[in-house]
């Protein structure tokens, strides 16, 4: 059955590759306006050498920035919810800072940080710290004042409240933020690696772009979807198990006892 | 303290604050005996909710006096079960686990009550469904679960808060069946907040009648009907004359208008019955 539902979204894909080749080859377009998907295929094999390390480099910033604005943005999320002092005076900076455009803040970061992981680590940390924080506090706070008296009636203590009433309720929430969270970090990265860079994905597709090499710049961007696609579902799959309880984990089909 | 003042009220008051400050309950003062199954009845939105509220030490009263078991009202009370009409039952947590929640709070002897447990969900008929989640069962299911997880811990006083409102006329009557035969059993100290008059009635050694916002107690009827009280009960001549006494009073106040004014209009209010 599961096997069964990832194979429409496969299908599609196939249809749209399809019809990307056959576009390409009826309408003989030139490689460097858009390769076809063989030649695409063709780039990933032959640079594997250059694509699978500048892979490796770009995930690794990833999967640091995503994990400091877990960590960073889960923490702030808690001490908003926690404290009504800091609700008033970090919350709206918080709104303000997501307004201000942070893809126009990396070149700063490179001045400061240099060429090096970090300006990139601390750009996929910005863009992804926001969706976290918004979603855990949204979660944390949206528990009915009527549970909350219920952990009072029981004497609960304020980690007994958090830890087995607010936390798991906020789940659903948190998870929203995360699957947010890792996507952003993904922008973030490459952002970072665009400004300057000596490795990374990022730098492939300067290079790439500046010799016209389509088909590269396409084998990048498929390397990069596709990790970006392997996180989301981990991301998921980990959701499907710790979620199992809640409305959206139900399959359609499930009857109701 | 006697029996008879397990429960103590006060000239009782509330006042919310606020630019309306909304007066909520007004000079509320009564004793609920230790054991008594005592109805709070009024029509909605006249603050009977907040009296309960404030006997939980959920809500700060303004003023006046509320005393369980001699001891001085100030903070939440943890000594007794509360049921919310929103059963409030944890949706990740099954059903058995909903009911231990409890005991896992106060850190007292899980194996101990996990046999309590499994008694109570018995008790009320839903054996095999421990491991149920919530949302796997219907709605009379959930409240049973959230009684039971009121009455786990054995606390002398049970607060219930329109348990049965949200629920159909048929599973009401069976809860109200079950509920009386729960009483019965363990004779707890009820108090059970309700609009419906025949379930006050139905449940209640004593029914308190609450007048419309601000609430005060415009009546205190004690009802003589001997127990078990079968659901027929309902039926009998002396059953309807409690009821009505209680119907013409809110009539009176316009909260039910009267037989010959919109005949159509009364059916729906007193439908409950």
């Amino acid at each position: 059955m599961k096997a069964m539902r990832s194979l429409y979204p496969m299908a599609t894909l196939g249809v749209i590759v399809l019809i990307w080749g056959l576009s390409v080859w009826a309408f003989d377009v030139p490689a460097f306006v858009l390769p076809s998907p063989l030649a695409v295929g063709k780039a990933i094999v032959n640079n594997a050498a250059i694509l699978i390390p500048a892979l490796r480099y770009t995930l690794i910033e990833v999967v640091i920035g995503f994990t400091l604005s877990v960590l960073v943005g889960g923490a702030i999320a808690v001490a908003i919810v926690s404290s009504e002092l800091l609700d008033r005076s970090v919350y709206p900076l918080l709104v303000a800072l997501q307004i201000v455009p942070k893809v126009a803040i990396a070149p700063l970061f490179a001045i400061w940080f240099g060429f090096g992981m970090m300006p990139k680590v601390l750009m996929a940390f910005l863009i992804a710290f926001f969706p976290m924080v918004i979603n855990t506090a949204m979660g944390l706070r949206g528990i009915e004042v009527s549970k909350l008296q219920l952990a009072r009636s029981m004497g609960a203590s304020k980690l007994q409240t958090f830890f087995k009433i607010r936390l798991p309720h906020a789940m659903p929430s948190i998870f929203t933020g995360l699957k947010l969270s890792i996507t952003s970090a993904m922008i973030g990265a490459i952002v970072g690696e665009f400004i300057g860079s000596d490795e990374g994905v990022g730098r492939v597709l300067l290079i790439a772009n500046g010799n016209l090499q389509t088909d590269l710049m396409f084998a990048a961007v498929v390397l990069l979807s596709l990790a970006g696609v392997i996180l989301f579902l981990a991301i998921e799959a980990i959701e499907r198990v710790v979620l199992h309880w809640h409305v959206s984990q139900r399959s359609r089909d499930m009857v109701v006892a | 303290m006697s029996d008879r003042s397990f429960i103590e009220i006060e000239d009782v008051s509330k006042r919310y604050r606020g630019a309306d400050g909304l007066l909520a309950v007004e000079n509320v003062t009564t004793n609920f005996a230790r054991g008594e199954f005592i109805s709070i009845l009024g029509p909605s939105g006249c603050g009977k909710s907040t009296l309960m509220q404030m006997l939980a030490g959920l809500t700060p009263r303004s003023s006046g006096r509320i005393a369980i078991g001699g001891r001085d009202v100030k903070r939440a009370q943890t000594d007794l079960g509360i049921v919310f009409q929103d059963t409030n039952l944890l949706d990740w947590r099954t059903v058995l686990k909903n009911v231990m929640l409890q005991i896992e709070v106060r850190k007292l002897d899980h194996a101990v009550y996990l046999e309590r447990a499994r008694n109570l969900l018995a008790m009320v008929g839903l054996e095999g469904f421990e491991e149920k989640l919530p949302h796997q069962l219907s709605g009379g299911m959930k409240q049973r679960v959230a009684i039971c997880r009121a009455l786990i811990h054995d606390p002398p006083l049970l607060l219930m808060d329109e348990p049965f409102g949200a629920l159909d006329a048929l599973t009401r009557d069976q809860l109200n069946v079950d509920l009386q035969d729960i009483w019965l059993e363990s004779r707890k100290t009820v108090v059970f907040v309700t609009h419906s008059i025949s379930e006050a009635v139905f449940l209640s050694d004593r029914v308190l009648v609450m007048s419309p916002r601000p609430a005060t107690v415009a009546a205190d009827i004690r009802i003589d009907l001997p127990r078990r009280r079968p659901i027929s009960v309902r039926e009998t001549p002396a059953f309807g004359a409690y009821v009505s006494q209680i119907r013409n009073m809110f009539e009176e106040w316009g909260v039910l208008r009267r037989d010959a004014e919109a005949p159509a209009l009364r059916l729906a209010a007193g439908g409950k019955q």
